[in-house]
């Protein structure tokens, strides 16, 4: 009776990662097809589709576009989500507790009612369909990541350190950067990641404010997808899950090298 | 010279200035493009030259509102109980198994989590097509006469949507496993209570917030669904989202658009701030 509990346990979760899994392991050999209709398996192996997306400037200006907001995200996301985070985590009061939820908005409000909120305010100051405009967006998508990361961080960190730094003489912003710094580093650099992994992910903002020569990647993509399918799709999407995988792994890392050294 | 923070309470009110100070440029992102934005929409929602409710009216009298309405709270509640029935058995065996089992497990929730909803929709139409590879293998092994319609249509969407959604009942789930006492059910098992007793009676109602957090972050994140259902839907889907899009880039139609959106809203706060009476809201986000 228990073996046979187990048994179906364990059958119901192999079944319930393999439909986790299907997806993501289909794209790859996809996207080596010689075919250009959707077959699995391909009939024939081809490096076309990757000749498609790289030999195509449109797609390389989507590309070129998806990463520089993606950066300049990180770039500033980053700091704004860190000193947001500190503060939070130092003043425990009631106004800061509202920033703090405040701060968590963008995850709690549906992205299109987001999407059509930016497109309205970029709309009257000129921002629609300017890098500036997406960026901004990206930041506002990001915040949270990065101030849920580092607020964790804090936590374990102890304070008194700091205190011990001013009261030597360090003023706040050099004590937190040689004290406090160092040690939340790891929670820092994974709330960055995520804030990229984000921007780059972005679809529904970007197809209300990104058009003309900043159309971004997911836009392209999207538009792509509901017109005709072709396997380009497969080599980009080939492309975003492995860099996605990488950032995951370097985020996790250091995660766990934090949760290491706080022992 | 030896200088200890003043605690006086100037110094006080000094430290809470600059604190604030510190989160104001975030504040203020957050205040220019989501707090003014979607009190420009609630506005608009009441307004049509003059004050008036007859965008709200046309929700609640129109059958096409109506009906998207209907349907997208029917498909969050579909989602909700497959994610919750398919993401249980895999939350407790990652629960309750050791390293490297339980690494495993999570490892495979997390990396789809991470995948694009775009390449995941892509791989999704590939599998699910009539001549796709999901209908071949039925073909092959003689389980239908004719390809099944699996894509372009709610079956579709919500094959891809549960599939993007089971990490956030998964991930919450298992931290709240993880915190159960094994003693409880060592105890339980010592005072003769059978395996299945002891699951019901013990295990399950001490997982029931790991429950609620992940049901309402899958209900509330199908709510606001756009991407799966325009790609998987074919048409035949109209989730809330899409209906405030299309009123804004097909019919330019602010006004109609900020009141779907504005019920759509009230609907998804009204929601959290009622499970963040039990849960505090950070551990319903934070799990992300």
């Amino acid at each position: 009776m228990m073996r046979l509990a187990r048994i179906a346990l364990g059958v119901s979760v192999a079944l319930v990662l393999a439909y986790l899994m299907l997806p993501l392991l289909i794209i790859a050999p996809i996207s080596f097809s010689g075919a250009r209709f959707l077959s699995f398996p391909p009939p024939s192996f081809s490096l076309r589709w990757y000749q498609e997306f790289f030999g195509n400037p449109a797609w390389m200006q989507a590309t070129r576009v998806s990463l520089s907001v993606g950066l300049s995200t990180v770039v500033l996301a980053t700091p704004l989500g860190v000193a947001a985070a500190y503060a939070i985590a130092n003043a425990r009061n009631r106004l800061m507790r509202a920033v703090h939820v405040a701060l968590m908005l963008p995850l709690l409000v549906p992205i299109i009612i987001l999407a059509i909120g930016v497109f309205f305010v970029y709309a009257k100051l000129g921002l629609v369909a300017t890098l500036p405009g997406l960026v901004l967006a990206n930041v506002m998508l990001g915040l949270p990541y990065v101030v849920i990361s580092v607020v964790a961080g804090l936590q374990t960190f102890d304070r008194t350190q700091e205190m011990v730094a001013r009261s030597l003489g360090m003023n706040r912003l050099r004590s937190f950067m040689a004290v406090t710094l160092p040690q939340i580093k790891a929670s820092v650099v994974a709330g960055a990641i995520f804030a990229f992994i984000s921007a780059m992910d972005e679809t529904i903002i970007a197809l209300f404010v990104s058009g003309g020569q900043y159309q971004t990647l997911t836009k392209r993509m999207f538009t792509a997808l509901r017109d005709e399918i072709d396997p380009t799709i497969a080599a980009i999407s080939s492309l975003l899950t492995a860099a996605s995988f990488v950032l995951v792994l370097l985020a996790m890392r250091g995660r766990q090298r934090a949760a290491a050294s706080s022992d | 010279m030896l200088r200890l923070p003043d605690p006086s309470r100037r110094h006080r009110r000094r430290e809470q200035a600059l604190m604030f100070l510190l989160a104001a440029p975030a504040l203020a992102v957050i205040l220019a493009l989501v707090v003014l934005p979607v009190g420009w929409l609630m506005g608009q929602s009441f307004t049509d030259g003059g004050l008036t409710l007859a965008h709200y009216r046309r929700i609640f009298g129109e059958d096409i509102y109506w009906r998207s309405f209907a349907q997208t709270f029917r498909i969050a509640g579909i989602v909700t109980v497959l994610a919750l029935v398919l993401g249980y058995p895999v939350a407790y065996a990652a629960s309750q198994l050791r390293r490297p089992w339980n690494v495993l497990i999570l490892a495979l929730v997390v990396l789809p989590f991470w995948t694009s909803v775009l390449v995941r929709a892509y791989a999704w139409l590939v599998l699910l097509q009539r001549t796709g590879v999901v209908n071949q293998a039925l073909d092959r092994l003689g389980l239908v006469d004719e390809p099944l319609a699996l894509i372009h249509n709610e079956l579709g969407t919500i094959i891809a949507t549960v599939h993007i959604l089971l990490p956030f009942m998964i991930i919450p789930l298992t931290a709240t496993m993880q915190n159960i006492p094994t003693d409880l059910l060592r105890a339980g098992a010592s005072l003769g209570g059978s395996p299945l007793h002891l699951f019901l009676r013990i295990f399950l109602p001490l997982s029931v917030p790991g429950i609620l957090a992940g049901s309402t972050l899958v209900f509330v994140l199908t709510l606001g669904f756009y991407i799966t259902p325009e790609l998987l839907g074919g048409g035949k889907v109209t989730m809330v989202s899409m209906l405030v899009s299309r009123n804004v880039e097909l019919y330019n139609q602010w006004g109609a658009a900020s009141a779907v959106g504005v019920v759509l809203l009230v609907g998804v706060l009204a929601i959290f701030a009622i499970v963040a009476r039990a849960i505090p809201l950070d551990r319903i986000l934070g799990q992300q």
